[in-house]
């Protein structure tokens, strides 16, 4: 699975780089989001796949065998929320651009003024 | 000592918190800080010469062995007391002497920062505090140097000068390291006991070679002398201080100051004698056919500088007397040559050799000043530079090797000092020039005292050198310990071998004075040799740097968004694979985990779905197919036991999907740009990209380097936090404070889109 896990990331980081180094406000955006989710995936996968032992502990507190590693979790569960809050400011931005230069051309944007 | 050297930056800092000092008179008013300084250092005289160094300790950086020491012995006491002598008359001098009134704050300040950073520099007592203040002085010197920053040789110059010290400081530092590696400590007094170790240690040649070079650039020797004579764009008071007197001769210090831990080997006495004597005749060659005064002069400093160093070089007890008395000597003499030339300059508006002469009658205090100093210059009876002279000759008549030939270079430096002793500070007085001096004035009292007093002291200690037996005695003892003798100054020491040569010298300058006007003619048709000098090759060396740096920033900097990623991309893709390779670790093909059906038939979800966004020209579809890969990415999550990922990516998916089909909703179809060799450019390198990601997955799933620290956060989630969804406890608890850091960004992020859409609704702003 890890392999498989690993083949879908690839195309995911494929995906959004190649969204992201066309000239185009929109597919910067999807290019985004792909690229987020495929770094989650890899933090994901990297710490380790292990099917359905969610890290949750019973009540007397004591776990009743090995459970999914939870700091990666943490981590991506977080990244999820950043990565929501740079899309989220990312999109306005563009929008904004493209409403005052009437272009969605990146190239164009080459100057400050 | 401390207190002594802060008080000159604090003063510093003051003059330039008042902020307009226009009155000449302020500089009587700050001299009075040096001239304290100077009677301080005097009344610890008595106590350095009979008792030893002085020493002061200040705790600073403890941790890293820097500590404010500061250690006052016989050769920094010299430094200081020349320091801070010549320190006082030139802010005297400084107010008559700048035109622009404005400006004078700046000099002040300037000046007075210049002064404490070379009085720490002599009296550091550890090698990184004398670091410090060694590029200090470079920083104060680039800043005097550009005072006039409106005129573009001044900036030239002073970077130029900048450049080359650093340079050279920048090799002092590494050798400093070494020489601390070597000696277990950045104490001078400790690294000058222990010589002998030092000197058979494996390290000491690069440490010598890189001390060598900081001391070589400062000290402007021979090939990093073109500096000097260019800084002669500064205002001349500055010229007279840093570029004569005192911070050209910080090489010189360092040199002798480590003379009891670097010195005596043959690859030391090698280096010094010989950069030494070629820059000693060479300065001295180089100022032949200069018609501007500063010019000569500082080729003539250039010269000095070098047989300062020559004598440290020599090594033996009267080399070290010969460079006390003549670094007490020219530091006289110079200085007041300097300050003549800033007070003829002020009068008759020109430096010019050649339209010079007869000023003596309009100018007779500054013309006896003028004479006094050459006259030292010229190494004449019964001038201070006499007594150093005959102890040059004397040294070089006993020195240990090739004495002939050391003795003919000093006995040619003489005579050509002579040469331009008289050019200099005779010429413009008594000489056939065209000024007639009809109408010129007697410069104001500010622009004489301080050459009249500077070259009146070196008549006085010339007539008396015993006066400088206990301070040159003291001196020789701090350069060389081991090599101590009874010091006995006299002017006339009868007929001996110097004197004859003393005569040789200046019956051979005199002749060659007379020719001195062909000289000069001769000297321009040698002009074309200079393309192959290193003042050449330092301006080719800049102008390739500078070179490079536009055309790696036409190619790196193109402006355009895609070919920053694409350099991102492909440098990271070289950084991974060549880490990948280097560990050599083959990628583990098979996890821990085979696929089972339904987990396939997601991942190729996932797969298709990607593609199908990238393919589609069709917003809306793209953002549908972003969705699906959403929702994939959340069934993985939840299969793999991560139920709390699953919840949150999926809300969050759908938050997004609105938001994306609000906003594209306004945006047109995407574009296609470019021809179609840049998009298969694009699909290359996100390809490769792709690959690298999957390749570092399989990687990194394979090799584990450190235990898991989660461990703790299991075992202690319920017992401490009272929790049993540790991802939960994780964020709320244990990383609270990284949950704080990612609220801060939520809300920055939220406040960023709530700005800009308020921007929108004030209509016409744009347009």
């Amino acid at each position: 699975m890890t392999l498989l896990l690993a083949v879908v990331i690839g195309v995911l980081y494929a995906g959004g780089l190649y969204m992201m180094l066309r000239r185009s406000l929109g597919t910067l955006i999807i290019g985004l989001a792909l690229l987020s989710h495929a770094a989650n995936l890899l933090i994901f996968t990297v710490s380790g796949l292990a099917r359905g032992r969610p890290p949750l502990l019973p009540d007397n507190g004591v776990p009743a065998g090995p459970v999914s590693d939870p700091l990666p979790q943490a981590l991506i569960l977080t990244a999820i929320v950043i990565g929501f809050g740079v899309l989220a400011f990312t999109l306005t931005l563009m929008h904004r651009t493209y409403q005052i230069t009437g272009s969605e051309d990146i190239d164009e944007l080459r100057s400050t003024e | 000592m401390l207190t002594a050297v802060a008080s000159g930056f604090i003063l510093a800092i003051l003059v330039a918190l008042v902020r307009r000092i226009s009155s000449p008179a302020a500089g009587w008013f700050l001299a009075a800080l040096p001239a304290c300084l100077a009677a301080y250092f005097s009344s610890q005289a008595s106590r350095v010469w009979r008792g030893g160094p002085i020493l002061e300790h200040h705790t600073w950086a403890p941790g890293m062995g820097v500590a404010l020491d500061f250690r006052l012995d016989g050769l920094s006491l010299l430094f200081a007391l020349l320091i801070t002598v010549i320190g006082a008359f030139v802010l005297v001098y400084s107010g008559k002497y700048l035109r622009d009134r404005a400006r004078l704050g700046r000099l002040y300040g300037l000046l007075l920062f210049f002064m404490a950073s070379m009085l720490g520099l002599v009296l550091a007592g550890n090698l990184l505090l004398l670091y410090v203040f060694w590029e200090l002085t470079s920083i104060s010197s680039y800043l005097l140097i550009g005072f006039e920053n409106q005129r573009a040789a001044a900036r030239s110059a002073a970077l130029q000068a900048l450049l080359v010290t650093v340079l050279g400081g920048l090799c002092l530092l590494a050798g400093i390291v070494l020489l601390g590696n070597i000696g277990g400590s950045f104490e001078i007094t400790a690294l000058l006991a222990q010589g002998d170790a030092i000197r058979a240690h494996a390290l000491y040649p690069a440490a010598l070679s890189l001390i060598l070079i900081g001391a070589f650039t400062k000290s402007a020797q021979f090939p990093f002398h073109f500096w000097l004579p260019k800084a002669m764009e500064a205002p001349t008071p500055v010229s007279a201080y840093l570029h004569a007197a005192t911070m050209v001769k910080a090489g010189v210090y360092l040199l002798a100051r480590l003379n009891p831990a670097l010195g005596g080997t043959t690859a030391w006495t090698a280096a010094l004698v010989a950069v030494g004597v070629v820059t000693m005749v060479g300065g001295a060659v180089l100022a032949l056919n200069k018609t501007d005064l500063k010019q000569i002069l500082a080729y003539s400093t250039v010269s000095v500088l070098g047989m300062l160093v020559f004598l440290i070089g020599l090594g033996t007890p009267l080399a070290f007397q010969a460079m006390a008395v003549y670094l007490v000597a020219h530091g006289l003499y110079k200085g007041a040559l300097f300050l003549v030339a800033g007070a003829v300059e002020h009068e008759t508006g020109t430096r010019d050799i050649g339209k010079l002469g007869a000023l003596f009658k309009s100018m007779p205090v500054t013309a006896s000043a003028s004479v006094l100093a050459a006259l030292s210059m010229a190494g004449l009876p019964p001038m201070l530079g006499f007594t150093g002279k005959e102890l040059l000759y004397e040294s070089a008549l006993h020195a240990p090797v090739h004495a002939g030939l050391l003795t003919t270079a000093a006995v040619a430096a003489g005579a050509l000092l002579f040469i331009l002793a008289a050019a200099a500070g005779f010429g413009p007085f008594f000489g056939g020039g065209r000024h007639s001096g009809a109408d010129v004035h007697e410069a104001p009292s500010a622009l004489w005292i301080g050459p009249l007093v500077l070259a009146t002291g070196g008549l006085v200690l010339g007539l008396a050198p015993a006066l400088m037996n206990a301070a040159v005695r003291s001196a020789t003892l701090a350069v060389a310990p081991a090599a101590a003798t009874p010091v006995d100054l006299a002017l006339f020491h009868g007929l001996s071998p110097a004197l004859v040569l003393s005569a040789v010298s200046a019956g051979g300058g005199l002749a060659l004075y007379s020719l001195h006007g062909r000289l000069i003619v001769a000297g321009d048709g040698l002009k074309p040799l200079a393309q192959w000098g290193p003042a050449s090759i330092y301006d080719r060396a800049v102008g390739a740097l500078n070179r490079i740096a536009v055309t790696q920033t036409g190619l790196l900097q193109t402006g355009y968004l895609r070919h920053y990623m694409q350099m991102v991309i492909v440098t990271t893709v070289a950084l991974v694979i060549a880490g990948i390779v280097r560990w050599a670790a083959l990628p583990q093909m098979v996890g821990p985990v085979g696929p089972q059906f339904h987990e396939a038939v997601l991942a190729v979800a996932i797969i298709i779905a990607t593609i199908f966004a990238v393919r589609s020209t069709s917003r809306l579809a793209a953002v549908a197919a972003l969705g699906v890969v959403g929702i994939g990415v959340s069934l993985i999550f939840a299969l793999f036991g991560a139920p709390d990922l699953a919840m949150t990516q999926l809300t969050v998916e759908s938050l997004i999907v609105i938001l994306l089909v609000l906003v594209m909703y306004h945006l047109p179809d995407f574009g296609v740009f470019g021809p179609r060799r840049y998009r298969l450019r694009n699909l290359i390198v996100s390809a490769a990209g792709g690959i690298t990601m999957t390749l570092l997955v399989l990687t990194a799933a394979s090799v584990q380097y450190a235990p898991p620290i989660s461990t703790y956060y299991v075992e202690n989630s319920y017992t401490q936090a009272h929790g049993r969804n540790i991802v939960n406890v994780i964020i709320t608890d244990f990383r609270a404070l990284d949950t704080l850091g990612e609220t801060t960004v939520v809300a920055a992020s939220a406040a960023g889109v709530w700005a800009i859409l308020r921007l929108r609704s004030r209509k016409g702003f744009f347009k």
